[in-house]
């Protein structure tokens, strides 16, 4: 129960060895320092086959679950917790395109995502805060074979450089947005698409966050993904493919952590000894050590139950939820292990912090999820 | 604050700089070396006057502008121990703000233990010639004068072998280094400093030589007592943005601050603040009591940073998708505030202190 399968092993060392051959701290300095999305790794990546390893083979995926997507992304954030993000994330949305769309969408989409020349993003909060689907305002107005998609999507990952958006609009006259939300994919070079760039962010950089305006964007009828008004319950199914994957990210980030604060250790002296030899050195790694182990179990745990086809929202809640808190934690106490050089770009655990807190910020914060668990875990009350 | 500085630092960030312009509008105030007898020039006040000074820069919403560090941490050095004709030759430049301060303890193998530095000081005739790195120094790139801490190499017991120097920006032999790029504090010039045969005056030393150690371990209580009131002070300014946020944010059709986690979280997080606040203001008035209360102080120090980071990261979190910009108005602070459980001796160095003191 506890053991990864040979081939998920394979994987995961696959991954590994990418990251170590491909990443390159100064690159994500410079990339970050320049807000560039790392189009040559990405590449890269995609080519060997670690983007849409959830795909059917059919549309170039790996045919493989989300657990062996999260095995990818917990090595490639451990390495350089940035370059992690990014190239992990280089497909949000094309999960929903592959889970609810029908053919013809998916084989004129996903390849271009799995193979590395296509980035995509998604487009559902219409307040900076976060999603909130009971006012979302954009709506999708069917005209003739097209739908005209007119609103204002805001924190656009890939804003501006995403090939489509997964947009969520109402298509409904229904005030229950249960029932009048649909999700739409809109090319990214379509007419009436403006994009404003949100500005620089607390981490990941290098990829564009924008807020995005529709001005009457027409798309075709068949962009329709999924069914006309499933869009939230779609959505909700889709943020928790999503959250285990953050849940992935936030894992190896700690790991990073923690890694870089063990050999930090090992080699640091003060008062002629090295710190690993101080008691309170030992308990520090033993908390960090701890948390990860954690994050490891609840994280996997939440991904081999997706994948048996039988998703657990609440589980998935809190794996995303106490993981990205313990990498919050990990990469805090590692800061301070590293003392003065931790609060220094060069050395890499600050970064770790900031990508660690983004995990915590975005598909909903500690409230949103710890609403999610708890109604689901108490159930219904009279 | 807010009209010479609050419009100006979001520029600052991005220069990484705050213009020297600034320290001396400071100084044509009377803001800077404000607790600094009035016969250099300012006005003669206690450390209560530092302490609003401390509290108006931390509502600036940035760092860069080290004042505190210049009036609080390295002008006490020159008042206590300077000879007369070195306080007339700087102190008044001090508090006009010609002349900006830096002090140098830390080099890149000894921090925590200071008492390992390498940086030496050899007497050479009338000259002492310094060798060395210093590394983290707050002030390093704008400073004219700086205090380095530096080893008499023939002495073997490192407690006895510190004295303090000053050292002028210009003197042949001292470099200044590269700025160093941090998680936060963008527009403070921290930076390395670098000793090559550097040839000071036998004058510019501090005190008798060897007592370095004891200037040190005197001064460090309110070095402590700084940090925790820039500690108390940014937690305060924090909370003070994000309950306005909360009030006004409307999410599922009522205000974030209706939700009952969120009016928890945020009474925790002011009970924090106030109690914080309580001790500090509790220490302050024993520290000027002249009290000495190193016990206190460490504990301070600590508890008041690590109560910081707490409620920078709880706040963060309260903005939801919207902490993960900058242009969101705690996540600067954010940065900044994760410094300071590690600089003016790390928290741990401060329980390993508390406890000696309480006799274990």
């Amino acid at each position: 129960m506890f053991e990864l399968s040979r081939s998920q092993k394979e994987i995961q060392k696959a991954a590994r060895d990418f990251a170590k051959g491909e990443f390159d701290k100064e690159v994500t300095l410079e990339l970050e320092e320049k807000r560039e999305y790392p189009e040559a790794v990405w590449k890269k990546a995609a080519d060997l086959g670690f983007i849409g390893i959830q795909f059917a083979e059919d549309y170039s995926g790996g045919g493989l679950g989300v657990l062996d997507g999260c095995l990818i992304a917990e090595e490639l954030c451990r390495k350089d917790s940035t370059m992690g993000m990014a190239i992990t994330f280089s497909g949000i949305g094309s999960e929903a395109v592959f889970r609810f769309a029908d053919n013809g969408l998916k084989e004129a989409f996903l390849p271009k995502v799995a193979e590395g020349e296509m980035l995509s993003g998604i487009a559902f909060s219409e307040s900076s805060y976060g999603l909130d689907v009971s006012s979302i305002q954009t709506t999708a107005v069917p005209e003739g074979d097209h739908l005209v998609i007119s609103g204002k999507k805001t924190n656009v990952l890939n804003g501006g450089s995403a090939g489509f958006y997964v947009v969520l609009a109402k298509t409904g006259v229904d005030d229950d947005p249960a029932k009048s939300l649909s999700m739409v994919l809109v090319e990214g070079d379509r007419d009436g698409i403006g994009v404003t760039d949100s500005g620089e962010k607390l981490g990941l950089n290098m990829m564009k966050t924008a807020e995005l305006s529709f001005q009457d964007v027409k798309v075709p009828v068949a962009n329709l993904v999924g069914k006309e008004g499933r869009g939230l319950s779609q959505a909700d199914r889709f943020s928790n493919e999503i959250r285990i994957l953050l849940a992935a990210q936030a894992l190896g980030i700690a790991q990073g952590a923690l890694d870089r604060a063990i050999s930090y250790v090992k080699q640091r002296e003060q008062f002629n000894r090295k710190l690993a030899q101080f008691q309170i050195t030992r308990h520090k790694i033993a908390e960090m050590a701890t948390k990860v182990e954690l994050s490891r179990l609840i994280t996997y745990k939440a991904a081999v139950g997706f994948d048996s086809g039988k998703p657990d929202a609440a589980l998935i809640s809190m794996a995303k939820m106490s993981s990205a808190r313990m990498a919050v934690q990990v990469a805090d106490e590692a800061i301070q292990l590293f003392g003065g050089y931790g609060y220094m770009k060069e050395q890499e655990v600050e970064r770790y912090y900031r990508d660690a807190k983004l995990t915590e910020l975005l598909f909903g914060n500690r409230g949103l999820q710890s609403d999610i668990i708890g109604e689901a875990v108490i159930g219904k009350v009279k | 604050m807010e009209k010479e500085v609050t419009p100006y630092v979001d520029q600052w960030e991005k220069d990484h700089i705050v213009p020297r312009e600034v320290w001396k509008k400071m100084g044509d105030e009377k803001f800077l070396c404000p607790a600094l007898s009035s016969e250099y020039g300012g006005i003669g006040g206690d450390f209560l006057h530092s302490t609003i000074v401390i509290e108006e820069i931390s509502r600036t919403n940035h760092s860069g502008l080290a004042a505190p560090l210049h009036n609080d941490i390295v002008i006490p050095y020159i008042e206590a121990y300077a000879s007369e004709d070195q306080k007339k030759k700087y102190l008044p430049g001090c508090v006009s703000g010609d002349i900006i301060t830096a002090i140098a303890m830390t080099e890149p193998d000894a921090g925590s233990d200071l008492a390992s530095m390498t940086t030496t000081a050899e007497e050479d005739g009338d000259h002492i010639v310094i060798n060395g790195s210093k590394t983290f120094i707050t002030n390093g790139i704008n400073s004219d004068l700086v205090i380095v801490a530096a080893k008499d190499p023939e002495e073997k017991n490192p407690h006895q072998a510190l004295s303090l120097y000053f050292v002028e920006t210009g003197t042949p032999g001292f470099e200044k280094g590269r700025q160093l790029v941090k998680m936060g504090l963008y527009s403070q010039d921290t930076s390395e400093l670098f000793f090559s045969k550097c040839r000071i005056p036998r004058e510019n030393r501090i005190g008798e030589a060897g007592s370095g150690f004891i200037m040190l371990m005197e001064k460090l209580q309110q070095e402590r007592l700084v940090v925790a009131i820039m500690a108390v002070s940014a937690a305060e300014c924090i909370l003070e943005r994000t309950i306005p946020f909360c009030r006004t944010t409307i999410v599922s059709g009522k205000p974030l601050s209706k939700s009952q986690a969120v009016q928890f979280a945020l009474v925790e997080l002011a009970a924090e603040v106030k109690i914080g606040r309580t001790f500090l203001d509790k220490l302050i008035a024993d520290h000027m009591e002249g009290r000495r209360i190193i016990i206190e102080t460490s504990m301070a120090k600590y508890w008041t940073t690590d109560m910081v980071t707490r409620v920078a990261d709880r706040c963060v979190d309260l903005f939801g998708e919207y902490g993960i910009m900058e242009a969101c108005p705690a996540i600067r602070a954010w940065r900044d505030v994760r410094i300071m459980s590690i600089f003016a001796g790390t928290n741990e160095i401060m329980k390993q202190i508390a406890g000696k003191f309480m006799g274990f």
